[in-house]
Parts: C-alpha cells; sequence; structure tokens
C-alpha cells in the first residue's frame, strides 16, 4: 500500500549499520501526517499533496539545513499537503538496503520515497549530484526523467546550485530557482487541483501547468542547440510546448517578517555540523563581492526587522532548548539594526547559559564590538574574518573593499578585547592573479601575529590562514573567467607555505590550511557546466562515485577518467568547461534561467574588475542597476525600524 | 596596559540545593540513539522545561548531571536512570511532568524521586531483559535456553573499543526463561536476568552463547528491551534502585 511504513523492516539494518539514529527520524519537531490528510472529493479520488524533502548529503549535515527546515514546515502546515525528510544514506547503510531490496525512505514515518508526489532536492552545492543518483536509484525511480512514470514522483531541484540545473537536467523533471516559501505553496496548489480534476493529461501536462506559471524550469522542454565549436546556439522552448517561456524567473520572498521560519526547528538526537538554532536576520547582500553567487542570486536585501528577530528566537529557544543562538545571513554586521539587536539579545539572555554567535566575516572594529557583546560573560576563543584576497590589488578586482591597514586595526582590536585566535579566509586562483598575490598573504599573517602579540602581550597568540580554491560561478559577474587548473593553483600554495613555514619567528602561530586544487576542478565543471555534463555525473555515479562533498569519498582520478570517456565524441572536454575564458556574447549554459541580474551589468562589473574598479553598496549609495529590482519587481528592504528589544519577563 | 586573562564574570554558580533521581525508558525508535544521542537531548530537554539547573564552574558551565549504566544503542528499556542537580528546588511531579513534555517521544520519564545516600551507580547490579524473537518459535526457544542453562561457562568474543575481548557469559545468567511472546510480529520471548560484571553480558552477548551451544540463529536479530535494573535481592530478584527514596514535599520560596 503507498505510503505504508517499511520500519519493521529496516529495523534489523539498524542493528548493524554505524550511527542508525539518523535514519529514525523522531527528532522533537518532527511532524507525521495521515497519508490521506488532504481526505477524497465525492468521486473518491485522493486529494493529498506529499512532498518528501531532500537534503543530498549526509544527515548530520542536512538535518541542520535551514531551507529545508523551512519548506518541511511551510507544507506540514497546509492542511491537504504533507512533507518529510530524507538524507543520503551512508555506503554502509546502502549496501544493507540493496541487499535486503528497501527503497529510499523518508525518516519520519518510514515511507518509500517513490511514494509521494513530488521528490524536491535541495542543493546547496553541486557536489550533492551523484548522491541525488544513489536516491532515486534506492527509490526504484528511473534516473532519467524521460524514463519515468505517471506513478513516479516529481523529480524537483531547488536550492542555490538550481540556478544552473542543466548539468542534472536529464535527471530532474523541473528546477525552482530563488526562495522556496512561496513557490512550494503555489507548485502544491497546482497539483491539488490536478489531482482534483482527475489528472488530466497525466504527468505532462501537470509538468506543463508548472511551466507556464514562468516560476518552474522542466528542461525537457527547452531544446539546446550547438555550434560546430561545442558552444551553445540557443535555449528555446521546444515546439510542442505551447505556452512555455523563453525564461524562467527566480521567486522573492518579500517581508520576511511574514515568514517567520522555522517556527518549530527541527532538534535532532545525532550529532550535527550546526549545533544551534539560527535565525535568518536577512536575505540578499549587495556588497558586491564579484564572487559571490549567494550575493548576486539573493538579491535585494531584505531585512527581518528586529522585533522580529526577537520574536523568532525567543520562540525558536522555547521550542528547542538549543544553548546557541545564530544569527545568520550573508553579512550578518550589515543588518542595520545589527548593534541593538545584538544588545537586546545579550541582554535578554545575559546569565541564562545562551550564546549568540554571528558569522562574522566583515572586517571592520565594528564587527569586534558586536563579536564582545555577543560573548559578554563567555569564553573568547576564536574569530573569523574573510579579506578573501591576499593583496590589496586583487581585493579591488573582486570587490571586498577592505584595507590592509583597516585588517591590521581590525585584528589588534580583537586580541586587544581577549581574542586568542583568529582565522582569515582567503581564495586563491582569482582572476588577474599572480604568485605575488598569494605570498601576500604570509606577510598579512606575519603582520597580524605582530601586531597581535604587541597588543596582548602574549606569545601563545594565533593567526589561521584558511584558503580555498577559487571556482567561478554562474550569475556572477566572474562567470566568463578561467578557473586556475589544480597544478597551478597547488604550485601557488605550495609556495605560500614555504613562505609561512620559512620564516620561524612564526613557528606554530600560524596555521595554515588550504585544500588542493582537484575537487575544485570538479565543482567548476558541475557549476558551469551544461548538459553534456550530465553523462559524467552519471557515469560517475555508475562508476561507484558517492558524497564528493568528502574527501574521503571524492576522487578525483574517476572523475576525469570518466569525463574523458563520456566527452569522447562531443569535441568538449573538462578544460573546456573550466579554464576557458567566455566571450562577451557566448550563449551561456543558465541564460534562460533569470535571477534578474542583467548580462550587460554583469559584463560591465566583470571590465570593472579587470581594471580593478570597485562598486559601492546599493543600500547606502544610489542604486547601480544591476536590474533585479526593476526585472523582479522588488525593492530593498532594510531598516531601521529605530524600536528595541524589550527585557523578557521572566516567568 | 596588556589585557590580562579573562575570567569568567560575575559570582561563582548558585550551588546545588536539591539532587533528583530519574527512571526514564528509551522506546519505539528512540531505541536507536546512543548515550551521547541521549544526553544531547537530555541537556537541551532540561532547558527546555526551565529546570534550575547547578552548573559546574568556569568558562565552559556544564549542568551537574550523572548517568548510570545506559542500555547499549538498539536496546529499548523501561528502566534507565541518571540523576541532576537543582540550583532551585522543584516539586518532582511538576518536573515530571515537564521534562517529560520536553523530551521526543520515545524517550520517556517514568519516575522522578529525591535523591537518597549512596551512589547511583552502586545500586545498579544487575538488569532483567526481554528478547522478542519474530522467527523462532517457543519450543526451540525453549531448548537453546536450558542448554544454555545447562552449560558451566561458555565464553563468547565481543569487538571492544581496544580490539576483541573474550569473556564468559554463563556467569553473569541469573535466570533465564522461555515463553510466548505478547503477539505478532513476535512469536516467543526469552527472560533474562543478567549480573552487572566487569565486562558486562549484554543480551547480545548471550545472544552469540545460544548461537555457540545451540546453533540458535535468528535471521531476524529480537526486539531486546531491559525491563528492569536495580539492587538484586536476598530472593535473587532485581528490586527499585528508587524504591528506598521519599518524596519529599515541594520547597518554594
Ligand atoms: C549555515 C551555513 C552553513 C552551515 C550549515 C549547512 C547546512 N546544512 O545547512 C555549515 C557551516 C555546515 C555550512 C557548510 C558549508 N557551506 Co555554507 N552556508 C551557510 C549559510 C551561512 C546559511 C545557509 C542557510 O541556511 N540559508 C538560509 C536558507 C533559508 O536558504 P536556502 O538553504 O538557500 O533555502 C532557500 C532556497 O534556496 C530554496 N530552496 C532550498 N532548497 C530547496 C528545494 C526545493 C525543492 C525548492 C523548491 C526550493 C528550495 O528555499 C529556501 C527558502 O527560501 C550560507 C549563507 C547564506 N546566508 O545563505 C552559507 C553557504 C550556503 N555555504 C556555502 C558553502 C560554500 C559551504 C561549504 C561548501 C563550505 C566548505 N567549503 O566546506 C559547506 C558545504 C556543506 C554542505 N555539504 O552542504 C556557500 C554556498 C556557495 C554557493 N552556492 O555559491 C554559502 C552561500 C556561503 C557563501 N557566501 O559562500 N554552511
Ligand atoms: S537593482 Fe539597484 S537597488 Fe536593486 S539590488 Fe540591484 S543595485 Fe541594488
Amino acid at each position: 500500500m503507498p505510503g505504508a511504513s517499511i520500519f519493521y523492516d529496516l529495523e534489523p539494518l539498524l542493528e548493524q549499520v554505524s550511527k542508525p539514529i539518523q535514519y529514525v527520524g523522531g527528532e522533537l519537531n518532527s511532524t507525521v501526517k495521515d497519508w490521506q490528510c488532504g481526505g477524497y472529493d465525492a468521486d473518491g479520488r485522493e486529494l493529498t499533496v506529499r512532498w518528501a524533502l531532500m537534503y543530498p548529503d549526509a544527515y548530520e549535515v542536512g538535518v541542520p539545513n535551514q531551507g529545508v527546515m523551512i519548506l518541511y514546515e511551510v507544507l506540514n502546515e497546509r492542511a491537504d499537503a504533507l512533507a518529510e525528510r530524507t538524507y543520503s544514506v551512508w555506503p554502509d547503510m546502502e549496501a544493507a538496503m540493496r541487499a535486503a531490496e528497501l527503497s529510499q525512505f523518508t525518516v519520519d514515518a518510514h515511507r518509500p520515497v517513490g511514494d509521494f508526489d513530488v521528490f524536491g532536492l535541495s542543493f546547496s552545492t553541486e557536489l550533492g549530484y551523484t548522491n541525488m543518483l544513489t536516491a532515486l536509484d534506492l527509490a526504484g525511480i528511473p534516473l532519467h526523467a524521460a524514463d519515468r512514470g505517471e506513478d513516479d514522483p516529481i523529480v524537483l531541484a531547488g536550492g542555490h546550485a538550481a540556478f544552473n540545473p542543466e548539468p542534472v537536467a536529464d535527471f530532474i523533471d523541473a528546477a525552482v530557482v530563488g526562495d522556496g516559501e512561496e513557490a512550494v505553496l503555489a507548485i502544491t496548489d497546482h497539483i491539488a487541483a490536478w489531482k482534483r480534476q482527475g489528472r488530466p493529461g497525466g504527468r505532462r501536462e501537470l509538468l506543463l501547468r508548472l511551466a507556464r506559471t514562468g516560476g518552474v524550469y522542466v528542461p525537457a522542454f527547452y531544446d539546446v542547440d550547438y555550434l560546430p565549436d561545442g558552444r551553445i546556439q540557443r535555449v528555446a522552448p521546444a515546439a510542442d510546448t505551447v505556452g512555455v517561456p523563453w525564461r524562467v524567473s527566480k521567486h522573492t520572498v518579500m517581508d520576511l517578517d511574514a515568514w517567520p521560519y522555522p517556527k518549530q526547528p527541527l532538534v535532532p538526537l545525532a550529532e550535527s555540523v550546526h549545533e544551534r538554532m539560527s535565525v535568518e536576520i536577512f536575505r540578499g547582500c549587495t556588497r558586491g563581492c564579484r564572487f559571490c553567487q549567494a550575493g548576486m542570486i539573493t538579491r535585494p536585501v531584505r531585512e527581518r526587522s528586529i522585533t522580529g528577530i526577537g520574536e523568532m528566537v525567543k520562540k525558536g529557544l522555547e521550542a528547542t532548548g538549543f544553548e546557541e543562538v545564530g544569527l545568520l545571513s550573508l553579512s550578518s554586521a550589515d543588518h542595520s539594526e545589527i548593534a541593538d539587536i545584538a544588545k537586546g539579545l545579550a541582554d535578554r539572555y545575559e546569565g541564562t547559559q545562551t550564546g549568540l554567535s554571528l558569522p562574522s566575516t566583515r572586517v571592520d572594529a565594528f564587527n569586534i564590538d558586536l563579536a564582545n557583546e555577543l560573548t559578554r560573560g563567555g569564553r573568547r576563543s576564536g574569530l573569523t574574518f574573510a579579506p578573501e584576497g591576499g593583496s590589496e590589488r586583487i581585493r579591488k578586482v573582486i570587490n571586498k573593499m577592505v584595507s590592509e591597514d583597516d585588517l591590521i586595526k581590525t585584528v589588534a582590536a580583537a586580541y586587544g578585547a581577549g581574542w586568542r585566535q583568529v582565522k582569515l579566509y582567503f581564495m586563491c586562483g582569482l582572476p588577474t592573479e599572480t604568485d605575488e598575490d598569494v605570498l601576500q598573504i604570509a606577510d598579512l599573517a606575519k603582520r597580524v601575529i605582530d601586531v597581535g602579540r604587541e597588543v596582548s602581550s602574549r606569545r601563545d597568540i594565533r593567526c589561521t590562514v584558511s584558503i580555498g580554491g577559487f571556482v567561478p560561478k554562474p550569475h556572477t559577474p566572474f562567470q566568463w573567467c578561467a578557473q586556475l587548473d589544480p597544478e597551478q593553483t597547488d604550485a601557488r600554495l605550495a609556495k605560500l607555505r614555504e613562505a609561512i613555514r620559512s620564516d620561524k619567528r612564526y613557528g606554530a602561530a600560524i596555521g595554515i590550511r588550504y585544500h588542493d586544487g582537484e575537487p575544485g576542478l570538479v565543482e567548476g565543471l558541475l557549476s558551469r557546466g551544461d548538459r553534456r555534463v550530465g553523462r559524467v555525473i552519471e557515469a560517475v555515479w555508475r562508476d561507484g562515485g558517492r558524497f564528493d562533498g568528502w574527501s574521503e569519498h571524492f576522487s578525483y582520478e574517476r572523475w576525469m577518467r570518466c569525463a574523458e570517456a563520456a566527452f569522447d565524441d562531443t569535441g568538449v572536454d573538462v578544460a573546456w568547461y573550466t579554464t576557458r575564458e567566455r566571450t562577451e556574447h557566448e550563449v551561456l549554459p543558465w541564460d534562460h534561467l533569470d535571477s534578474g541580474l542583467d548580462k550587460d551589468w554583469l559584463w560591465a562589473d566583470w571590465q570593472d574588475a579587470l581594471d580593478e574598479t570597485e562598486v559601492d553598496d546599493c543600500r547606502w549609495t544610489p542604486c547601480f542597476d544591476c536590474g533585479v529590482c526593476p526585472q523582479m519587481n522588488t525593492d530593498i528592504q532594510v531598516g531601521p525600524t529605530g524600536k528595541k528589544l524589550l527585557p523578557l519577563t521572566v516567568v | 596596559m596588556p589585557p590580562r586573562q579573562r575570567v569568567p564574570e560575575g559570582p561563582a554558580p548558585d550551588p546545588a540545593v536539591q539532587k533528583l533521581r530519574i527512571q526514564y525508558a528509551k522506546r519505539g525508535r528512540l531505541r536507536f540513539s546512543s548515550t551521547r544521542d541521549f544526553q544531547r537531548a537530555l541537556e537541551r530537554a532540561l532547558r527546555r522545561a526551565a529546570v534550575p539547573m547547578a552548573f559546574s564552574a568556569g568558562f565552559h558551565p556544564h549542568p551537574r548531571i550523572s548517568y548510570a549504566n545506559a542500555a547499549p544503542t538498539g536496546t529499548a528499556s523501561e528502566a534507565e536512570y541518571f540523576e541532576i542537580q537543582l540550583r532551585e528546588h522543584r516539586d518532582p511531579a511538576a518536573l515530571h511532568r515537564d521534562l517529560d513534555e520536553a523530551l521526543p517521544e520515545g524517550l520517556d520519564v517514568v519516575v522522578v524521586r529525591e535523591a537518597a545516600a549512596g551512589a547511583l551507580a552502586d545500586l545498579l547490579e544487575a538488569s532483567d531483559w526481554v528478547l522478542d524473537f519474530a522467527d523462532v518459535d517457543v519450543a526451540t526457544l525453549g531448548a537453546a535456553t536450558d542448554r544454555l542453562l545447562a552449560s558451566d561457562r561458555i565464553e563468547v568474543t565481543r569487538m571492544m573499543k581496544r580490539g576483541p575481548r573474550t569473556f564468559d557469559v554463563r556467569e553473569a545468567v541469573l535466570h533465564a526463561q522461555a515463553g510466548p511472546a505478547d503477539g505478532p510480529p513476535y512469536s516467543a520471548r526469552l527472560g533474562l536476568r543478567l549480573r552487572h560484571l566487569t565486562p558486562a553480558v549484554r543480551p547480545d552477548d548471550v545472544l552469540s552463547a545460544l548461537a555457540d551451544v545451540a546453533d540458535l540463529r535468528p535471521t531476524r536479530p529480537p526486539l531486546v528491551t531491559r525491563s528492569r535494573q536495580g539492587p538484586l535481592r536476598e530472593d535473587g530478584t532485581v528490586a527499585d534502585p528508587l524504591a528506598s527514596a521519599t518524596d519529599e514535599v515541594a520547597v518554594t520560596d
């Protein structure tokens, strides 16, 4: 019977596999609804709309994900809908499930994923693509959208990576770009109506209806033509798809205070990567860092009000008992009332053993004041800043406006306030970068330690330099640029390491952490790939590729070997997708997905980058015409409201 | 002026004024929670239920909780215990209700009592276990149990953190009896009383022993539940470790 629990059959497996708690669900604030909660119509047709939501990574990574938590709650609040969660199973569980012939299941009611109407996947990163294939296969859903039947779920991708869904176009039925809250409700409406009408036209008709809204991308309804040199000639709605638009728009939720989700955050029993309650204090970012896809695709800035934040923190803590609250956003110190928020919350929760944290990245003294406020009576272990570029010149290229002196002043203030460790984030492989730009990271780190020792009079302060390889992303000014190949990335990082290690005055005071360049190249292939990359993903998966975000599972050799075979007769290769610079008028695989950003503006910003010209933030300087607001009919929503948080009355 | 090493601000934490012992059950799917999983869930539930916990001192204050002899991951239990210290008095009955409400379903508070003298762990000398089999009939189970009881010594090997270890199972078995289960999907039930020894002999060790001496190899592992643990009475039965304590009237100020 569809929707029946397979828990009894899973139990013997749970006795054998590692960390079985990740497969059982039952977290505080999780929900199980009746499979027929939507009831039946007069003709006995069942009307419930059912979503299986997946974060395609291990439970410990996926369970704290805000996006899935929000959609889960928004959907479950609807009387005629239900949503359950599913995560990637570890290889030991996959093997046991295959041996026992058990399907990919939801952790909430242990229902087979194939029984749901929609299988929604949240892709924060492209490295979850192979995990999607495992889940589809375990669920008994055909890997290719073209092979699916009437009873298979609609496989729907969302999340940031869905802004270029082309590499997974063969495997998904549809994608939604942008905020999911309203989109999932609208999709639910369409499915409910279609079910009520007796499912006219079957699966294809449903997908057509969704595609015609202009807010759901159905790859199968678009034809892609290629030029002889391998570039895309044109992406256009297929001839037999009347009413399907040329471009698909992103969704933007306005008025975050009206969407205070998650209201009842999940509290896992298992340990997760993010052991705290998060409150998103705003969405979007217009600082304009040119490498940052998240900043570009989530515009404009929409703030939650100080009072809305206070309410969410209060309700969330009551509902969960978490001992830490994270004030989350792309650049939390930029909230127009962040000082009052920090002080108000610190006052409210003083003496309650409740920690407050800010993913601090902005480099200025104001951030230190905030961090001090948030850690009032608590321990000050480490602070993180993200200058991203080692030299002043490269910081102009990426539009990260911070001078070296500012940075030094900031860390001095941090060490002076009792912080013992400063972590600095950088990228390697940025456009126009030379060895010199990266080697300056060493000088910077040494200055940081010098200053730190001076202001703190201690020898045991530390600075950790963390460096990631830059991966160019769609919908950014760097979408045209050449990615640095792994050999050069590694060589540059080796030089940097040498420059830091060779100076004995610093010894263990400077730590350096970096990832080698190889995974970045695969991420680059998946980020800027087109439909032809799908066969590489499938080949890698068939060859055993899983959990590509985990170094112990990732195999560069496998990706390269499978890519070579899969691209055999296409005239393109991995380098073509990654280390090749694109020209202005090349049709990019994601051009028909509308993030609101004007392609001409992006190109102009790319040219500005090459000229080392910076652009200011439209929250405090005039609009610089990135295109989003007029295109999406949205507006910046920022405070200040002038309100303050009142003390909570103790009960 | 260089800043001095920071120390936590404010007065030392409030001292503990009340000690409570709590019996809880681990049921249904949450039998797959580990000891650490439970500890995390409990600490959060205590905060959610606004229990005025006493804390240790320092930058990382910990709520004062002691755990005792938890059942292994995968086994259900009706009789797990821990002890908490409060900085303000609370009515055990009210705390029972609030804490139960704050814990996820499947981790259920059974009894809350004022702590008696002595260490909780010392009171836990033996456990009663129930093993429900789905694919073994009562006669087969009975015969296997007889073989087990007839042996003087049965060595089994289990993987421990520091490698495989071989030990005798039989000495810990105070009592074993096969009978019918309560109903489908289970067909037969084994009741076990195991003395707590070092290394602890667990029901799965007894299952290994049954495989050894009687070739009992169920295709589906039985559902294992601890029904009781506590001091061993003179008559060989297991007593309630909280029974000697008396409920105190709640003190409020
Ligand atoms: C908290 C956080 C983490 C946490 C928790 C991760 C987790 N499990 O959720 C930790 C610290 C573990 C983490 C790790 C990493 N993170 Co992180 N993280 C964030 C952060 C700060 C918040 C994410 C968040 O909750 N956003 C809010 C939610 C509501 O948004 P959302 O998830 O996008 O969901 C909405 C929509 O996308 C949509 N949606 C989402 N899923 C679906 C599905 C369907 C079907 C539909 C219809 C819609 C839909 O609806 C949701 C509601 O509107 C963001 C920055 C930011 N502010 O977004 C970075 C960010 C997401 N992380 C990022 C990165 C790079 C990473 C790491 C790869 C870092 C690393 N090198 O290790 C890892 C990857 C971990 C992993 N495997 O996923 C980048 C992603 C870069 C990109 N896409 O270009 C971001 C954007 C930061 C940045 N500026 O670079 N991260
Ligand atoms: S359109 Fe103008 S105001 Fe809106 S996000 Fe872009 S630059 Fe800012």
